[in-house]
C-alpha cells in the first residue's frame, strides 16, 4: 500500500503579490518540476500544495529560504477523462465512509488525475482498490 | 442653574488652597509611614521621615510609584484599608498578565463622585439634563463613575454603556438625551451611524454637550465634533489608579482642572525626574491628596502634558492640565483600554503554535480603533489544513481579547517575515490621526 502514498509538499504563504512567484522560482532554480499544484485560500494567508517530482529537495530548499512547509501523505486517484469520471470516484469514496479534507484535479496527457487527501488514507486505498478504482504509484511522481 | 457646585473649595484663593494641599499632604505622609508597610519602606529607603516634609515644595522628596508598584502587591497587598472598609471593586487590565485592582472606601467613592459633580457643573450641566453614559459599565470606572457624578447633580441619567449603537441614538432622541459621556471615537461612530439611520445629531436631537475621554484625541477632533454635531466637546481625564474618570475641562475649554483639594500635579522632566515650570511640558506626575483605600503618590501614569496654574475664567482657582500630547512609554489606547505591546508579548508566550515576533498595526475603521496584530506561525504547529490554521487564528484572537478586555485581528504570517529588533523594539505602528 505504500507505494500508493504520495508526498506532497504544502508551504504557508501570505496573500500578497509575489509570493507564488518567490516559491515557483525557488523550485525553478533547484530544477524542481510542478506535476499538479492548487492553491487554498483563507482571509491574509492560504496554503500552497503541489506535487513535485523532488520533494525532498523541495522542502529543504523552500525551508532554507525561510517559508513554513510540511509534508502531507495524499494519494492521485486515475479518472475516465468523460463524463462521469469524477462520479465513479466519489461514489467510491462514500459508499466506503471515506471523508475527504480537499481535493484538487489535474488532466494530463496520461489521462485526468484526482489529488485526495483524506481522513484515513490506509482505508481509502482499500475502499479504492477494492472498488474496482485504479491508484497511480508514487515512482509516477517521484 | 447652580453655576459652581462647591464655590468654598472650587474658589479657594490660590495662596489658601496651596497651604490647604500641604496640610494635606502632611497628614497623608504620617497616615502613610504609620500605617502601610509598603510605602513605610519606601520612604525609609528613600530616606525620608514625615517630619522632613516642611512645605509643599517637600513633596520632592517622597519616592515615586509606579504601575508596577500596583502590579507587583496584586491584588491588594497596597491598600490601606481593610476589605470591611472597601464598599466597591474595579478592576483594569494591567501591563503583563496580571491586572490592577482599584479598592474604594465610603470617602474614596464621596471623593470620586464630587469631583465630577463639580466637572460636570463645570461644563454646564445640571438639574434637568438627561446625560446619557455611554462609557463602559462593570468593572471600568467609566460608565459607574460618570454615572454617580451625574447623579450628584440632579442630572436624568440614561446609562445605555458602551454598544447597540442604534438603539443608542433613538434613545437619544426619544428620551432627549442633552449630554453624552464616552470617548470621542465612539461619539464619532456614533454620528456616522446617526447619519446611516437618516438622523441628523445636529438638528434631530437635543444633544448640546460632550464629555468626551479614556483616549487621546486633538483639537482638531474637537472641532470636527462640534462643528459636525452642533454640541459642545469636552475633554475629561483620569485613570482608574486615580478612582477613574475625574478631571474635566470647565466651558473655557482651555485644560482640564485638577481639583487640588483631591491631587497635586507634578511636572517633571522625564529623564532627570526634576520638576518643571507651569507652561513647560514634561510627564505628569500625581499624588491623591485623600485617597483611603489604595494610596497614590507621586504616581508616574506615563503622560505628557503641561500645567497652567493662572487663575481660570471661569472663576476657578485649580490648576489646569492641558491635553494629553503623548506618553512616555509605548501603552496604547484602543476604544479607550489601554494596552500594553508587553501584554500582548505575554499572551503569545501561552500560545506554542505562534514564534515571540509580533507585530501591531493599529488603524481607524470609519470612527472606530481597529488594532491588528501579526504573528509568525511556527513550523511545527503548520498544518495544510486551512481549518487547523484559522483555528489557530481564532484561538490567538480569543487568548489577547481575554488578556486585553478589547477585540484584537490577527493575522498570520509567514516565519521570518516580521521585523526582528536590536535594542529596543519598535512593534507598533499606529496609522491613526487624531
Amino acid at each position: 500500500m505504500e507505494n500508493y502514498i504520495i508526498k506532497q509538499i504544502s508551504v504557508f504563504s501570505e496573500n500578497r503579490p509575489g509570493r507564488l512567484a518567490a516559491i515557483a522560482r525557488a523550485l525553478q532554480d533547484e530544477d524542481i518540476n510542478i506535476l499538479a499544484f492548487s492553491i487554498a485560500e483563507a482571509d491574509g494567508f492560504g496554503v500552497v500544495r503541489a506535487l513535485v517530482d523532488k520533494p525532498r529537495n523541495a522542502y529543504d530548499t523552500l525551508g532554507n529560504l525561510g517559508f513554513n512547509v510540511a509534508f502531507t501523505d495524499v494519494i492521485a486517484v486515475k479518472m475516465r477523462d468523460h463524463p462521469g469520471g469524477l462520479y465513479e470516484i466519489a461514489r467510491i469514496l462514500g459508499e466506503g465512509k471515506i471523508n475527504i479534507e480537499y481535493s484538487y484535479a489535474y488532466s494530463g496527457k496520461e489521462g485526468a488525475v484526482l489529488i485526495l487527501r483524506v481522513d484515513n488514507i490506509q482505508s481509502a486505498i482499500k475502499v479504492i482498490l477494492e472498488g474496482g478504482g485504479s491508484l497511480m504509484e508514487t515512482s509516477a511522481f517521484q | 442653574m447652580t453655576r459652581i457646585w462647591d464655590p468654598r473649595i472650587e474658589e479657594m484663593p490660590p495662596e489658601d488652597l496651596k497651604r490647604y494641599q500641604y496640610k494635606l499632604l502632611k497628614s497623608l505622609v504620617y497616615r502613610l509611614y504609620s500605617f502601610s508597610p509598603f510605602y513605610h519602606d519606601r520612604m525609609k529607603e528613600a530616606g525620608v521621615h514625615p517630619d522632613d516634609i516642611k512645605s509643599l515644595a517637600d513633596i520632592t522628596r517622597l519616592p515615586f510609584m509606579y504601575k508596577s508598584d500596583l502590579r507587583d502587591n496584586y491584588p491588594d497587598r497596597i491598600f490601606t484599608a481593610t476589605q470591611e472598609d472597601l464598599v466597591r471593586y474595579h478592576v483594569s487590565s494591567g501591563t503583563t498578565g496580571k491586572p490592577t485592582v482599584v479598592g474604594y472606601t465610603q470617602n474614596d467613592l464621596n471623593n470620586w463622585t464630587s469631583s465630577l459633580a463639580r466637572a460636570l457643573i463645570s461644563c454646564d450641566l445640571g438639574r434637568g439634563d438627561v446625560i446619557q453614559v455611554s462609557y463602559g459599565y462593570g468593572l471600568f470606572t467609566g460608565g459607574l463613575g460618570l454615572h454617580y457624578g451625574a447623579e450628584r447633580i440632579g442630572a436624568t441619567v440614561l446609562p445605555t454603556s458602551v454598544g447597540n449603537t442604534e438603539r443608542q441614538i433613538e434613545l437619544m432622541q426619544d428620551l432627549r438625551s442633552t449630554a453624552i459621556a464616552c470617548t470621542p471615537s465612539y461619539l464619532l461612530h456614533i454620528g456616522e451611524v446617526a447619519e446611516k439611520m437618516g438622523v441628523s445629531i445636529r438638528d434631530d436631537t437635543s444633544l448640546r454637550v460632550g464629555i468626551l475621554g479614556a483616549e487621546p484625541w486633538s483639537e482638531t477632533m474637537r472641532d470636527r465634533i462640534q462643528e459636525w454635531l452642533g454640541i459642545r466637546a469636552y475633554d475629561i481625564y483620569g485613570t482608574s489608579e486615580l478612582s477613574g474618570p475625574m478631571f474635566c475641562e470647565c466651558t473655557e475649554q482651555n485644560g482640564f482642572h485638577v481639583w487640588g483639594d483631591l491631587a497635586y500635579v507634578e511636572i517633571l522632566d522625564p529623564e532627570t525626574g526634576e520638576s518643571l515650570p507651569a507652561g513647560e511640558e514634561g510627564e505628569m506626575v500625581l499624588t491623591m491628596l485623600q485617597k483611603e483605600a489604595l494610596p497614590i503618590i507621586r504616581y508616574r501614569i506615563g503622560d505628557i502634558t503641561s500645567l497652567e496654574d493662572s487663575v481660570c475664567a471661569c472663576g476657578r482657582t485649580h490648576p489646569r492640565v492641558q491635553r494629553i500630547s503623548g506618553r512616555v512609554d509605548d501603552m496604547l489606547i484602543i476604544r479607550g483600554i489601554n494596552v500594553f505591546p508587553s501584554q500582548i508579548e505575554y499572551a503569545l508566550m501561552g500560545i506554542p503554535e505562534v514564534g515571540q515576533h509580533f507585530m501591531i498595526i493599529v488603524d481607524r475603521k470609519g470612527a472606530l480603533d481597529n488594532m491588528l496584530v501579526q504573528v509568525e506561525v511556527s513550523r511545527e504547529a503548520f498544518s495544510d489544513k486551512i481549518t487547523d490554521l484559522m483555528s489557530i487564528r481564532r484561538k490567538i484572537e480569543h487568548r489577547l481579547r481575554s488578556t486585553l478586555n478589547v477585540a484584537v485581528g490577527v493575522e498570520l504570517v509567514e516565519p521570518g517575515s516580521l521585523p526582528r529588533f536590536e535594542g529596543k523594539a519598535k512593534r507598533v505602528i499606529d496609522r491613526r490621526t487624531l
